[in-house]
């Protein structure tokens, strides 16, 4: 191997790693820093201590706010009801876009794609009206609907994609075997499409479980309905000194399950950029 | 069971997928719809199955109409180009979906399914899935599980045309055989027509959407109702020329430019008509040998058996079939023989055959 077809080998690995670097530190610092009293650089200054953690314990706010317990359950309720809805419902819709001929499939599927286009922070004070007057305002099931309905679109393009991708020749056998159009849905379209489905599923929890825009404005404060990413921003209040060793330690705490639940379904996310499943045989 | 298709249409907006296909199947018969790509035959087939529903026309089954029955009523099984096996499950659940879809016992599922697997020479690949299988493996799967619920009506869409030569070869016997010993009523859709020609009781040719022929193999080989089937079934295909026929001496000729044959009475008085006509002839009446008329030999292809010579007689262009010992080269001059026996003749405007309407 010359030295040419040497460097031609490793450039791409140095462009790499040079662009993950920053990256890479700014994790490295969180991680360092939640476990110092202060950093200079990535530096731990004064010494190493577990009291960033603390707030895993007692509320840090004091009484009267929920403990990082109750915040943790609301996060994961609103991002497993968010999962569960919005796979089921873009399962559906984008099934029946991709197979079903009905008046109005073309402008819904314009519209959907507008929506997903919208920026949702321009519909924040009409949605405001629309919970309060539903009495949703200020609760988890409120904020959870929003958020629903702004990860449906996406899902739905996503869904009726690997949709397409399904051989009409294998949904045929099966009406012809004797499956009502149902079952050929759930028996023999949704298994083969698993990898799609999946892949919505996680990044329909982790846009749950980040979710920080819609929570923060459709409830009161660090109440008992606060989810995680709000709570993490009582620590920067107006008043108050700001703890970067909290932030950092309740930062890392949230980011734990999505880090571990990426680990093991990087593959299927993966086949969302591939351009969709490998449908029929 | 019977089949019959009255005035069958479909269309979507402007396209015509069907249009007024009638014919009917007797029970047990074996009939190819043949037909190029985009002529209606898939579309006819998808309507007896139930999953197009007929924009006009009926479809009968055993006298009962079947329009609006859907798929699962109907009691068909199906075999498609894809094999469109269900890749998440097994060979086993292959082939028993349709009864498991029926609630069956486990037991007479596994006793059926094993029973349809030995007949088609898989029963031993049961747990394997579709995509560790070969084309031909798939293609049995597909059709034990078009088999195993014992349907009054067996529709092929294309199903040899994704396997290779030789498999194609043995499954196609395999599949005429097993119909025959079941005794199903089936429809069988293929753009070959060696398929066609070889397996079915009767063959209906589609061209555009519309019926061309429906008869017995040999009849549309024979006596070709129209020029489009008389090109499309038979390979090499048909001649095809444009003469004049006239009666001299009380024999018929049919002449063109560099060309004059004698062809038989009985042919040639129906061809007389004043004016041009389409003349068909079919490579193996055309051979080689003395006594010919000449033309320039354009290129010679050795098919083993024959060697097919392609020949120019003027600006005519003339396929035949010559005895490989005649050692024929590209570029000499050969005499070519016609045998008339079999002429075909058509109307230039229609297209419809002179001799068999």
């Amino acid at each position: 191997m010359t030295l040419r077809q040497k460097l031609g080998v490793l450039a791409p690995y140095v462009l790499l790693v040079i662009s993950v670097v920053p990256i890479f530190v700014g994790f490295l610092w969180l991680v360092i820093n939640s476990f110092a009293v202060r950093t200079e650089g990535l530096l731990p200054v004064g010494g190493l201590t577990l009291e960033n953690w603390s707030f895993l314990r007692e509320p840090p706010f004091g009484r009267g706010y929920p403990s990082i317990w109750r915040v943790t359950f609301n996060t994961f309720l609103i991002a497993m009801f968010m999962t569960l809805f919005v796979v089921l419902v873009s399962s559906l819709a984008g099934y029946a876009l991709s197979r079903l001929s009905f008046a109005g499939r073309k402008p819904f599927l314009s519209l959907t794609l507008i929506l997903h286009a919208f920026p949702g922070v321009t519909l924040l004070i009409g949605i405001f009206f629309v919970l309060r007057a539903l009495s949703l305002y200020n609760n988890l099931l409120g904020v959870g609907l929003v958020m629903i309905g702004f990860e449906l679109p996406f899902g739905i393009w996503l869904m009726k994609g690997f949709f397409d991708n399904v051989s009409w020749d294998m949904e045929r056998a099966a009406l012809i075997d004797g499956a009502s159009r149902l079952r050929v849905w759930w028996q023999i379209i949704l298994p083969t499409i698993k990898p799609g489905i999946a892949a919505l599923a996680i990044f329909a929890f982790i846009s749950g479980w980040n979710a920080w825009l819609i929570p923060k404005t459709f409830t009161i404060g660090a109440g008992q309905q606060a989810t995680l990413s709000v709570y993490l921003q009582n620590f920067q209040g107006d008043t108050v000194m700001v703890q970067w060793g909290a932030v950092t330690a309740v930062g890392l705490f949230q980011l734990i399950p999505v880090a571990i639940f990426f680990v093991f379904t990087q593959d299927l996310l993966l086949t969302i950029y591939a351009g969709g499943a490998k449908g029929g045989t | 069971m019977k089949v019959e298709l009255v005035n069958l249409t479909k269309h979507w907006g402007k396209v015509v997928g069907a249009d007024s296909i009638s014919l009917e199947i007797g029970d047990g018969e074996f009939v190819a719809f043949l037909g190029p790509s985009g002529c209606g035959k898939t579309t006819t087939l998808l309507m007896v199955a139930g999953i197009y529903k007929p924009t006009e026309g009926t479809i009968r089954f055993d006298d009962q109409v079947v329009n609006l029955l859907p798929p699962k009523d109907r009691n068909i099984g199906m075999v498609f180009q894809s094999y469109a096996l269900y890749p998440h499950m097994n060979v086993y659940q292959n082939i028993s979906y349709p009864l498991r879809l029926q609630k069956r016992p486990k037991a007479e599922m596994r006793e059926r399914a094993q029973k349809v697997a030995d007949m088609m020479g898989i029963g031993d690949l049961m747990e394997r899935k579709p995509a560790n299988l070969s084309g031909g493996q798939q293609q049995r799967v597909a059709l034990g599980r078009s088999l195993i619920k014992e349907p009054d009506l067996l529709l092929f869409d294309e199903p040899l045309s994704n396997l290779d030569a030789r498999l194609r070869l043995s499954m196609r016997g395999e599949i005429k055989r097993l119909q025959m010993d079941l005794g199903i009523t089936s429809i069988y859709v293929t753009h070959d027509q060696v398929e066609a020609m070889t397996m079915a009781d009767r063959i209906a040719v589609m061209k555009d959407g519309k019926l061309q022929a429906y008869a017995v193999p040999n009849e549309i080989y024979d006596q070709p109702r129209t020029r489009f089937v008389a090109g499309f079934v038979g390979n090499p295909p048909m001649n095809f020329l444009e003469v004049e026929v006239t009666r001299e001496d009380g024999d018929y000729h049919a002449r063109a430019e560099g060309l004059d044959l004698v062809v038989p009475t009985e042919r040639g008085e129906k061809a007389a008509i004043n004016g041009k006509v389409i003349m068909g002839i079919r490579p193996e009446n055309v051979s080689i040998g003395d006594g010919g008329i000449h033309g320039e030999v354009f290129t010679v292809e050795p098919l083993g058996r024959d060697d097919l010579v392609d020949a120019r007689i003027g600006d005519l262009a003339i396929r035949a079939l010559a005895d490989p010992a005649h050692r024929t080269r590209m570029g000499e001059r050969a005499p070519l023989k016609f045998d008339t026996e079999k002429v075909q003749f058509f109307d230039p405007e229609t297209e419809r055959s002179l001799l068999w309407n």
